[in-house]
C-alpha cells in the first residue's frame, strides 16, 4: 500500500470532514488543459484526484464520460502520455494529493502491467480504479501492483451480496468504491433509499475507508451521505461542469460539494 | 482436446471483465444455465422449438455443380439459411429466451449488427411472450432497413445507439450500459459467442445442434465424418456451433474464414484471429483489433455481421493452439462467391456466408477429389440485396440476348 491514500483520509478526518475525491478526463479537452482541470479541483478541496485515461469502449460510463473520453483520444491522450505529462505536473504542485488512475482493464493490459505498475509508482500514482475488472479477474493485477505498492481500488455495487462485499473490503487496497447506483456513470436526481444501509454494512466490515461514487453531484447528495461514507467521488458533474465553463467552474462545484462534507 | 479449460476459460482467453454490478447477474445466469441444462424437460422444449417452429433439422444439400466446378472436394452445404428467420441466429435465441422465461425475467434485451440476431431474438420473444428491445448501431438501422423492420413488425422496440462508430461494437457497449442499469428483471440474449462467461458458453451449446447434426448427417450420407468443415467468423457463434462437435476429432479439419475487409493490409477489415493481439473488450479477453494505446479499432466489412474488432474467446483459443486453421476473404471476393453460389447452386447466401464459400474453393481443391468439405451456409442473402445491388448485377447467364 502506498499509505498516501491513507493518510489523505486520516487528515480529513482530522478537520471532521468527509473526503471528496474528484474525477476529471486526462486530456479532455487537451492534455494541457486538463492539468488546469485536475488543479483546480485540488484548489476547490478535492481530497483524492480521480485521473481518467479515456477508453474506446467505456461500458461503466454514462453519456458525460463518453463524451469526455472521446474528446479526450480526439486530443491524443494515452495512458502514457498521461503518466508523462499530466501526473508528474501535478504531483509537484500538490504533492500530498493521492492521485489514483481510473481506467479500464484494457488500456493496462496493451501497456504491460508490470510495466504500468511500475511506471505508475514512479510518477507518483498511488492507486488505480479499473470498473471493468471484478475480484475474479483480479487476483494477479493486483500481485503486480502490491510488489510495486500501487493500490488496486476496488469496487462494490447494490448488486453485490453481504458476503461477496466482505470479501471485496478483506482484499481492498486504498478505498472501497461503492457504486451507489445500479447503472452507469452520471449524475442522478435521487439516490437509492437503501444507499446508506449498504455503506454501512460495506463499511462495517472493511479494514480501509467506503466512498460512495455515481450519481452524486451535489452539497445536498455529499451531506447526506457524508455521515454514511468516508467520502464520496463525484465525476460527471465536475466533468461537465469543466467542459461547459471552464477550470473554475469545476473549482467552485468542489468547493460546495466539500462544504456537504463537513461533519 | 478439450477447449475449455477451467469454468469460462478457454487457454488463456474467455473470463468475466465486467462491471461488479453485472457479477451477480452473470452467476445468477450461470446457475439457472447448469440448472437448466440438468433438467431434460428444458432439453425437451429447446428441441421440440427447434423442430416444430424453427424447422430443424436443417438439410445437408449436396453441391454437385460446385464440386464439379472447383473440381476437388465434395462440398455439402448445412443449411442454416432455411432455419425459420434466415439464418443460425435462432438455435440461440431460442434457448436463451426460455431459459430468460425459465428464470423469470420479464424483459429481454439484446444487441444487433446486421439486423439477424435481432430479428432472431424479437421472434423468440414473439414466440414467447415476452418485451423484447434491441440496440442498433445508428449506421446500422441505416444500412439495415429490412431488418429494423422485421423485428417492428413483430413487436421489439429498436433503439438506435449513436456513440462511437454507431455499429455493433456500440451497440454491444450500450446494451450492457442498459443491462447494469435494469439487472435486476432483465436477461441480455447475446448473439455472438462473446461476452463475459457463461455466454460463449451458452451459444456454443446452443449452437452446437449444427455440428452435431452435421456429424449425424455426413455419416448417414457416406458413412463417415468430413474431412473439413468450414464456417465464416465474426464474433463466432456459427463457426463455434458448426465446429466444436468435431473438436476432438483429429481428422476432421476446422477451418474459420475471417472478414479481409479492403484487404488485410488496408487497416479495414475484421481479422481478429489473423490480426488481432490479445486484449479485453466485451467482457471477455481474446483476441482484438486495436491500437499499441489499447483503443478498440473500428472493424470493417462489407458484412454487417463479420464487421467486428473481436471474436468469441473459445475461437481465439482454437486459432491459437492451431485446431483451428484461420482463413480470410475480402469483401470483393466475398461478392464474388454470393453470385458464384447464386448461379451454381441456386442459393443466394448472407454476405457473411459468402466469405466462406470465398476461402472454400481453394480449400477444396487443396484437399482432392474422393475427400469431403461441409461448408456452413450459415444465412441467406436476402438481408444484403441492397448493399449487393447496389454495386451493379451481373449479366445473366445462359441466355441469348
Amino acid at each position: 500500500m502506498s499509505g498516501e491514500i491513507a493518510k489523505a483520509f486520516a487528515r480529513a478526518r482530522s478537520r471532521a470532514e468527509g473526503v471528496l475525491v474528484g474525477y476529471a478526463m486526462a486530456g479532455d479537452p487537451n492534455i494541457e488543459r486538463s492539468v488546469e482541470v485536475f488543479a483546480a479541483l485540488v484548489e476547490g478541496g478535492a481530497d483524492i484526484v480521480e485521473v481518467g485515461v479515456a477508453f474506446s469502449d467505456p461500458i461503466a460510463d454514462g453519456p458525460v464520460i463518453q463524451a469526455a473520453s472521446e474528446r479526450a483520444l480526439r486530443a491524443g491522450a494515452t495512458l502514457r502520455r498521461v503518466l508523462d505529462e499530466v501526473i508528474p505536473p501535478l504531483r509537484q504542485r500538490f504533492p500530498e494529493t493521492p492521485l489514483v488512475i481510473m481506467t479500464y482493464v484494457n488500456v493496462v493490459l496493451a501497456l504491460g502491467e508490470a510495466r504500468y505498475a511500475k511506471l505508475a509508482r514512479e510518477r507518483g500514482v498511488a492507486g488505480t480504479i479499473l470498473p471493468d475488472l471484478p475480484p475474479e479477474e483480479s487476483e494477479s493485477l493486483r500481485a503486480t501492483f502490491d510488489a510495486e505498492g500501487l493500490d488496486l481500488i476496488p469496487l462494490c455495487a447494490p448488486t453485490t451480496s453481504a458476503a461477496r462485499a466482505q470479501a471485496i473490503a478483506k482484499d481492498a487496497r486504498g478505498f472501497v468504491y461503492c457504486v451507489s447506483v445500479a447503472g452507469v456513470t452520471g449524475m442522478r436526481a435521487e439516490l437509492p433509499p437503501d444507499l446508506s444501509e449498504r455503506l454501512e454494512l460495506v463499511r462495517r466490515v472493511s479494514p480501509v475507508p467506503v466512498v460512495a461514487g455515481f450519481g452524486i453531484s451535489n452539497e445536498e447528495q455529499a451531506r447526506t451521505l457524508a455521515s454514511h461514507a468516508d467520502g464520496v467521488v463525484v465525476g460527471s458533474a465536475l466533468v461537465r461542469a469543466a467542459n461547459a465553463d471552464g477550470p473554475a467552474a469545476a473549482k467552485r462545484l468542489c468547493a460546495d460539494i466539500k462544504r456537504g462534507l463537513k461533519r | 482436446m478439450k477447449s475449455e479449460t477451467v469454468a469460462g476459460r478457454f487457454g488463456r482467453y474467455g473470463g468475466r471483465y465486467v462491471p461488479e454490478t453485472l457479477v451477480p447477474a452473470l452467476l445468477e445466469l450461470e446457475e439457472a444455465y447448469a440448472a437448466a441444462r440438468a433438467d431434460p424437460t428444458f432439453g425437451e422444449e429447446v428441441s421440440r422449438v427447434l423442430r416444430e417452429f424453427v424447422g430443424r433439422p436443417t438439410v445437408l444439400t449436396p453441391a454437385h455443380r460446385l464440386t464439379e466446378s472447383w473440381g476437388g472436394a465434395t462440398v455439402w452445404l448445412k443449411r442454416e439459411d432455411l432455419a425459420h428467420t434466415g439464418a443460425h441466429k435462432i438455435n440461440n435465441t431460442v434457448g436463451q429466451v426460455l431459459l430468460a422465461r425459465r428464470m423469470g425475467k420479464r424483459r429481454v434485451i439484446a444487441e444487433t449488427g446486421a439486423g439477424q440476431h435481432g430479428v432472431a431474438t424479437a421472434t423468440a420473444c414473439a414466440l414467447f411472450g415476452l418485451s423484447c428491445e434491441v440496440f442498433m448501431g445508428a449506421l446500422d438501422v441505416e444500412r439495415q432497413a429490412l431488418n429494423v423492420f422485421r423485428m417492428r413488425a413483430l413487436g421489439a422496440v429498436v433503439r438506435p445507439v449513436e456513440s462511437g462508430s454507431r455499429t455493433l461494437k456500440d451497440a454491444m457497449n450500450e446494451a450492457m450500459r442498459v443491462w447494469v442499469s435494469q439487472v435486476r428483471d432483465t436477461y441480455y440474449v447475446i448473439g455472438s459467442a462473446a461476452g463475459p462467461h457463461p455466454y460463449p458458453t451458452i451459444v456454443r451449446d446452443f449452437q452446437s445442434i449444427i455440428g452435431r447434426e452435421i456429424r449425424a448427417q455426413t455419416q448417414a450420407a457416406i458413412g463417415r465424418l468430413p474431412d473439413a468443415i468450414i464456417a465464416c467468423v465474426g464474433g463466432g457463434s456459427n463457426a463455434i456451433g458448426a465446429l466444436h462437435p468435431f473438436i476432438e476429432d483429429a481428422s476432421v479439419r476446422l477451418v474459420g474464414v475471417e472478414a479481409a475487409g479492403h484487404g488485410l493490409q488496408s487497416g479495414q477489415h475484421g481479422a481478429s484471429l489473423t490480426l488481432g493481439t490479445e486484449g479485453v473488450l466485451h467482457g471477455s479477453r481474446s483476441l482484438v483489433l486495436q491500437d499499441e494505446n489499447g483503443q478498440i479499432q473500428e472493424a470493417h466489412s462489407i458484412s454487417a455481421g463479420l464487421d467486428y474488432p473481436g471474436v468469441g474467446p473459445e475461437l481465439a483459443h482454437l486459432a491459437t493452439t492451431g485446431r483451428m486453421e484461420v482463413r480470410t476473404a475480402t469483401d470483393d471476393e466475398a461478392l464474388a462467391a454470393f453470385y458464384e453460389v447464386a448461379r451454381t447452386e441456386g442459393i443466394l447466401p448472407a454476405l457473411e456466408t459468402s466469405h466462406a464459400f470465398a476461402a472454400a474453393r481453394a480449400l477444396a481443391q487443396d484437399m482432392g477429389r474422393g475427400t469431403h468439405l461441409v461448408i456452413n451456409c450459415s444465412g441467406r442473402g436476402d438481408k444484403d440485396v441492397a448493399t449487393i445491388s447496389a454495386r451493379g448485377v451481373p449479366a445473366a447467364v445462359g441466355v441469348k440476348a
